[in-house]
């Protein structure tokens, strides 16, 4: 299937990133451009900025494409992802903002004063971001297939060039406008579709879905061996917690002027999310009406991409097909250019500068360390995306959430609300929860002939590996209370006390 | 004989604190900027305030949740009501979650912004 006009869809998109970061190369040459930026940006612009850069692949076609395998229960997931903004409001968002810290492993230093924690923050951000990064680089391949017929590794790798050269050139990220901008485009462009699809449908007398019951009635079992209860429960708990653990979302809130606007901002932020995850199921419902089965050789992240074509046809079909290419390869690029620039920024400074520093006694410039960092940070994932047996666009984000559920979220919770953390307690807090997550995982990837309860144990560990890590964190810094930061008061004054309280040594100057 | 000069007229000497700093409280804003311990109790105040407006959104929202799937494995007889032709479930996990979490939010955003309020006035200079 060759379609002219998606094509052209997908390149016009491409070229505007590219075009922007060569603007970005010109805008953004400091990091403080994030700060200047900070002064200006209102929280309703920020807010849409948060919003495009968050919705990702797994959004614009996961979502439709596991309510169409899934039914019902599948709706959980865009509720978690929107309920992950909410945790975030009441838990961190205005203390994060007052924290001055720009990264996760920025915002760890700073509070418990480790370089050790620093490192495996680290760590857990290059893994967070590439295991995100991954599933994004497979829907950019099945896209492109589809549209052009073009082979597998080139989807892909069309959207790697484009994220390294974007980031290469200069902090993409830092022009909020176009993030901004990127989130209505994805918004017209699922919705303009579901809506002609909707309205086709009710004229052709609205068939049913053909379905088995269990894809309609919430919490059915699909079979003896499946507990869909504790299943949707650990979704959630992950999709929850895990959203301020995600790399490329708290270094946006930044750009908030003070921690009010960063709550306001995230109100907004729900509402923005909330109105886009009412289209995915259209997608999945008309699915069904559409194939009552999935069709040898489809993969049912593409039932977005395909229902167009199978219920319109003709140039019409076209059009729309070509308007829901465009818009994944905006989710695809905004998202993937996110993650790239925390990955890239974190190689750079954690693992790339110090080695540069040691072998060329300092004079190797920043800016080519940087650069070699942006192709390092994209070529991995993309690598693992073409060995990798693809999960499923949403569910392999799912992993990612699972991991920075039961790793960054115990870290920030406690670290911005209980005064007796220690060193050792977050460090065991972060080894603890990230390893038995990481473990479960594996092993539900390796092995398939668990059954029944430990199988679905290890295949959503959220529900028990997030109590272990807060049990581990609080325990281990009760029995090491001489390793509380002699700094916290002053970080936790810094993190809690509003702007307008005029303090001369605690405020971090921004 | 000229009488004796007039002793001057006696002048009452006193004090005058006009151009020293006025006595004033120290506001408590400068405790906590300082971390004596006045300034602790005051920061325990505005985190304990902040964190149960937290935890109260978060029970909140678990309750929300929750009560979907109770309802449905205790009224069975609510799995195959329809609201315009759409499976209750799907409309409130499709639809009807998003603006009572948006609501929620708001909420949440009007409260600590009023503890924040309260806490400014409190510790700075009137």
């Amino acid at each position: 299937m060759s379609q002219p006009l998606s094509l052209a869809a997908v390149v016009a998109v491409c070229l505007t990133t590219l075009a922007v970061g060569g603007l970005g190369l010109r805008l953004s040459r400091r990091t403080s451009d994030f700060y200047v930026a900070g002064r200006t940006v209102s929280p309703r612009l920020n807010a849409s900025a948060i919003g495009g850069e968050y919705l990702s692949a797994a959004s614009f076609l996961g979502v439709a494409g596991l309510v169409y395998g899934g039914g019902v229960d599948l709706l959980w997931l865009p509720v978690g992802y929107t309920l992950g903004y909410l945790v975030l409001l009441v838990m961190v968002a205005a203390p994060m903002r007052r924290s001055g810290a720009y990264t996760l492993p920025d915002f760890a230093e700073a509070r418990l004063g480790s370089k050790a924690i620093r490192r495996v923050s680290s760590v857990l951000v290059l893994a967070i971001g590439w295991l995100y990064l991954v599933p994004q680089f497979q829907g950019a391949s099945l896209t492109l297939t589809l549209v052009t017929g073009a082979p597998e590794w080139v989807g892909g790798l069309v959207v790697m060039v484009v994220i390294a050269a974007a980031v290469g050139a200069g902090g993409m990220r830092s022009i909020t406008f176009v993030q901004a901008v990127q989130y209505w485009v994805k918004l017209t462009a699922l919705a303009v579709p579901a809506f002609v699809l909707l309205l086709l449908w009710f004229r052709d007398g609205h068939p049913a879905p053909v379905v088995p019951p269990e894809w309609s009635i919430p919490l059915t079992p699909s079979g003896p061996e499946d507990h869909p209860v504790y299943r949707n429960a650990s979704t959630v708990l992950a999709l929850c917690l895990g959203t301020m653990g995600l790399p490329h979302v708290l270094v946006r809130y930044y750009t908030n002027p003070d921690g009010v606007g960063a709550r306001r901002t995230t109100v907004t932020v729900i509402a923005l999310l909330g109105t886009f995850y009412l289209i995915p199921p259209v997608y999945g419902m008309l699915g069904r009406v559409a194939f009552p089965s999935l069709p040898d050789g489809m993969r049912s992240d593409s039932v977005v991409l395909r229902l167009p074509g199978e219920l319109v046809g003709g140039l019409g079909g076209d059009l729309l097909t070509a308007m829901l290419a465009g818009g994944a390869f905006a989710a695809f690029l905004s998202t993937a250019s996110g993650l790239a620039m925390s990955v890239t920024g974190v190689i750079d400074q954690e693992l790339l500068r110090p080695r540069l520093a040691r072998f060329t006694g300092g004079d190797a410039p920043g800016v080519r360390g940087f650069r070699f960092a942006a192709v390092v940070g994209v070529v991995v994932p993309y690598v693992v995306s073409r060995v990798a047996e693809p999960l499923g666009v949403a569910t392999t984000v799912g992993l990612a959430f699972a991991v920075a559920a039961a790793t960054f979220a115990p870290l920030i919770m406690l670290g911005v609300w209980w005064r007796r953390l220690s060193t050792t307690g977050a460090l065991a807090g972060l080894l603890v929860g990230g390893g038995a997550t990481v473990a479960a995982l594996a092993l539900t990837m390796t092995t398939s002939h668990l059954g029944g309860w430990p199988a679905a144990l290890l295949a959503n560990p959220a529900l028990w590996a997030v109590p272990l890590a807060f049990a581990t964190a609080v325990l281990v810094s009760y029995a090491t209370p001489g390793r509380v930061p002699a700094s916290t008061t002053r970080v936790l004054v810094r993190l809690h006390t509003p702007e307008r309280v005029r303090l001369a040594r605690s405020r971090v100057r921004d | 004989m000229s009488t004796p000069a007039q002793p001057p007229p006696r002048v009452r000497v006193t004090s005058s604190r006009r151009g020293a700093a006025p006595l004033r409280p120290r506001p408590p804003a400068r405790d906590i900027d300082e971390q004596t311990e006045l300034g602790d109790v005051y920061l325990e105040g505005l985190m304990r305030a902040q964190l149960r407006l937290s935890l109260a959104v978060l029970a909140i929202t678990v309750a929300g949740l929750t009560a979907l799937p109770v309802v449905l494995l205790l009224v069975p007889a609510t799995r195959g009501v329809t609201v315009v032709g759409v499976p209750f479930a799907w409309l409130v996990l499709g639809v009807a979650v998003y603006p009572a979490a948006w609501v929620l939010a708001r909420w949440y955003t009007r409260q600590s912004e009023r503890v924040e309020s309260d806490f400014v006035d409190v510790v700075e200079d009137p």
